[in-house]
């Protein structure tokens, strides 16, 4: 048996073999091959006893498998419009000149690979980057030559000599120097709550008790879409089943948004703690936290916290000496696909499945985990139901507005002098955010990342809340010398890259928006192909099948709507009625060459007389 | 409303098959009524190769596939008041663009050309020469539709646009009215 052979058959064995488990089987199998090549897929559908294009399907879709070699040491630089705006491209020059090879290679020697990935929840300390599960931040083109002279020297990113962050980052089972940027804690999430005041509470209650005071407290989900928690839970809770799931969505991958990760560095106890408030909510016996596969250095952590848990009765069985109440959790881990964030994606990524969006309805929490109900909730609305339990509704109701209880985390980044995470009440504007963050000139907001909306300058007195302006957490802040076109089309091109592909709508649509945001940047658009962004772009979220379709065309949308000058500058309408973007000159270029001879029409020397179609000037 | 003239209409096939024009041909003996409402200028119907006055209406058949298609094409813009793209090679490229899947080639042009003149099995080319006459109009890198290389007013799908809907359309146009086209006339399935 050859070592392949042997890697994966433990890979397999590992996870007894489980379909379901394909996920840890695959990235066990990238992590040690380094790749995911046909051989190793053949091998794990024998194992697995099911179809090789099962496994194959899976392996092609999430970004951080490869089937091609990456390197012992895969380097992956993050690519978001934060990055590039903070220097990401004189970095990406760097690691490119100190390994010798280009972005999206491998080095001959197998040794590095260089890569793009979009954003890595480190907006706030950018330019940074993952050598293979290890952060770095705040680079710099000398600091790149240290990090690569000394993976020469010892090879372990792990031991890459950097500078610890504050808090847990600097735990041993941390040790990253990440920096958690705690800029203002409010009441509700950041403060030294009790441990498990909450969970004590909740195990003095039965179950309806529970639910009954998480509707009143109007929690609504903190991950965008704000459903409210009580409603899910109760549904889940009346859904007649053998068996309920609680599952926490750590995929954090809206660009711009990072409060997730601070939460689990420094809150994890808390999270879990409303994970198991949940599960004696509605009657659930085993809990799953979907780590995005950034964030795999968390894991260690996690799985601490979670065994200690388990030591002290807080998880397992009879959990608090409350007989028939058992729970535990397992960790998930992803592997670099935004779409997993959205709740139906991430359960089929728990299956063992492409990280495609179910058909709704039936909705998870009446259908979700195998076909149980499962509720999906944000890492930061389980702290908040931990904390609602301990204080009461009444209490948690007294922050923010009518229709949004509660402070919100925020995750502020960009061109500002104290990015970071805010702790503030719902309700606050985004000039208050902004005076907060120290925002320097800035021109456009870009409120709950790409999915969201940008705001200009007319609008920074509008309230960030369910009401007006929702977010899940990001606020991008762009000053006025950047280009908004820029913006926009890099995140066009986020979502194409992103999209799963099952709906035409997001898979085919995407492109053209994205194609025609290029041909506007370029100065060839006429007026028609802004009626055709908007019309498209309406259609697109109007008919695609999930969240991330029916969200994605925003960039395009709001920034028409909010930035019409910057548009109106670039498109001129020709008095002709001929298309600026078309060239006739580079369209014959090719034919030319081929034919090794001039265009009778348009080869103004080729034969003077007869030419009444010479290009107007542009 | 009084007539002040007969409308003027030209027309063109240009990367397209003439199943548009013989298309609109299939009026039957709405024609002899088309004739009293309209002249032709510049069409293939009445051979005449360039306009001689200023027309309302254009339609054009076809996309653009070659330098001469896209000189009529703009000839027509700067001719016609109100230009119509009909069918589906004129809206949406038809079945010349297939050539455009050839994309991910270093070479698309010549590798297209190879198929069509050299490499494919169902060929007669004795002197394996790819036709580069002067007389024949250079190809474009790839197929463009109308609305790619110039302004355009209307577009009229089907392929072809059956007889009854290229007459409502004329007939709306004619009279400065919108098109009225049932869900029969523009259903394609």
């Amino acid at each position: 048996m050859d070592d392949q052979t042997r890697i994966v058959n433990q890979a397999c064995q590992r996870v007894g073999n489980d379909r379901l488990r394909l996920m840890d089987i695959l990235l066990d199998v990238q992590r040690e091959l380094r790749c995911i090549d046909h051989r190793s897929i053949a091998q794990i559908a024998q194992q697995l006893n099911c179809a090789r294009i099962e496994v194959e399907e899976v392996a092609s879709f999430y970004s951080f498998f490869s089937s091609p070699r990456k390197g012992d040491i895969a380097i992956r630089l993050c690519d978001d419009i934060v990055d590039r705006f903070q220097g990401m491209p004189a970095i990406a020059r760097a690691f490119e000149q100190q390994l010798g090879i280009r972005m999206g290679e491998t080095s001959a020697d197998g040794t590095f690979s260089l890569d793009w990935t979009p954003c890595i929840g480190l907006s706030d300390q950018a330019p940074a980057a993952l050598i293979n599960d290890t952060p770095v931040t705040r680079l710099t083109p000398q600091r790149v030559v240290e990090i690569i002279a000394e993976l020469r020297h010892h090879g372990d990113p792990a031991k890459l000599n950097t500078a610890a962050g504050e808090g847990n980052n600097a735990h041993p089972q941390i040790a990253v120097e990440v920096h958690n940027q705690i800029r203002h804690r409010g009441a509700v999430l950041l403060n030294d709550a009790p441990a498990d005041a909450g969970l004590d509470v909740a195990l003095t209650l039965n179950s309806d008790a529970i639910l009954q005071r998480i509707e009143d407290s109007q929690l609504r989900g903190r991950g965008g879409a704000g459903f409210p928690t009580g409603r899910k839970w109760r549904t889940a809770a009346n859904t007649i089943a053998e068996q309920r799931y609680i599952f926490c969505n750590a995929d954090e991958g809206e660009p711009g948004t990072f409060k997730d990760r601070v939460l689990l560095t420094e809150h994890a106890e808390l999270m879990i703690e409303g994970m198991t408030i949940a599960a004696l909510a509605v009657g659930a016996a085993h809990g799953i936290i979907y780590l995005r596969g950034e964030y795999s250095y968390l894991k260690q952590h996690l799985e601490s916290v979670l065994s200690q848990r388990r030591q002290q009765h807080r998880l397992g069985c009879s959990i608090g000496g409350r007989p028939g109440f058992d729970f535990d959790i397992r960790l998930q881990l992803g592997a670099g696909a935004y779409m997993c964030g959205e709740e139906s994606a991430l359960i089929s990524s728990c299956e063992g499945q492409r990280g495609e969006p179910k058909t709704r309805p039936p909705f998870t929490a009446e259908r979700g985990y195998l076909g149980y109900p499962s509720v999906v909730d944000n890492v930061e609305t389980f702290c908040c139901a931990a904390r609602i339990l301990t204080r009461g509704a009444a209490w948690f109701r007294g922050f923010g507005t009518a229709a949004s209880a509660g402070t919100k985390l925020f995750s502020i980044c960009g061109d500002c002098d104290r990015p970071g995470i805010y702790e503030l009440p719902f309700g606050v504007t985004v000039d208050e955010l902004l005076i907060a963050a120290g925002a320097r000139d800035p021109a456009a907001v870009l409120v709950g990342g790409p999915s969201g909306e940008l705001i200009s300058q007319t609008a920074f007195e509008r309230r960030i809340c369910f009401e007006d302006l929702s977010t899940a957490g990001a606020v991008v802040v762009f000053n006025d010398r950047r280009n908004i076109l820029e913006i926009v089309e890099y995140y066009m091109a986020f979502f194409v890259e992103e999209s799963c592909g099952y709906c035409t709508p997001c898979r085919v649509g995407n492109v053209f928006l994205h194609e025609r945001i290029s041909k506007v940047r370029q100065g060839l658009a006429s007026p028609q192909d802004l009626a055709y962004l908007q019309e498209l772009g309406d259609t697109i979220a109007k008919t695609s099948r999930c969240g991330l379709g029916q969200t994605s065309p925003n960039p395009i949308l709001s920034s028409l709507q909010n930035f019409p000058l910057v548009y109106s500058a670039l498109v001129k309408e020709r008095d002709d009625g001929w298309q600026a973007g078309f060239d006739i000159q580079r369209a014959l270029e090719e034919s030319r060459r081929l034919a090794k001879r001039r265009s009778f029409i348009y080869d103004p020397s080729y034969s003077d007389s007869t030419n009444s179609d010479k290009e107007a000037p542009a | 409303m009084a007539e002040q003239h007969k409308k003027r209409i030209a027309t063109a096939s240009l990367a397209g098959c003439f199943g548009c024009h013989m298309s609109l041909l299939d009026i039957d003996e709405r024609i002899l009524d088309l004739i009293e409402l309209v002249e032709f200028d510049r069409s293939p119907l009445n051979d005449l190769k360039r306009f001689t006055r200023r027309c309302d209406i254009g339609l054009i058949e076809g996309g653009c596939c070659n330098e001469e298609n896209v000189h009529t094409l703009r000839d027509f813009r700067s001719n016609c008041d109100v230009l119509v793209a009909i069918g589906q090679c004129a809206v949406m490229g038809g079945l010349p663009v297939m050539r455009n899947a050839i994309m991910h080639s270093d070479d698309p042009l010549k590798e297209c050309f190879d198929e069509a003149y050299i490499d494919s099995p169902y060929l007669y080319n004795p002197s394996h020469q790819i036709p580069n006459d002067p007389a024949l109009p250079l190809i474009l890198d790839k197929v463009y539709t109308c609305v790619d290389v110039v302004r355009v007013d209307y577009q009229i799908p089907g392929c072809p646009p059956s007889g009854d809907t290229l007459w409502q359309t004329l007939v709306a146009l004619i009279n400065n009215r919108p098109a009225d086209l049932p869900y029969e006339l523009i259903k394609y399935d």
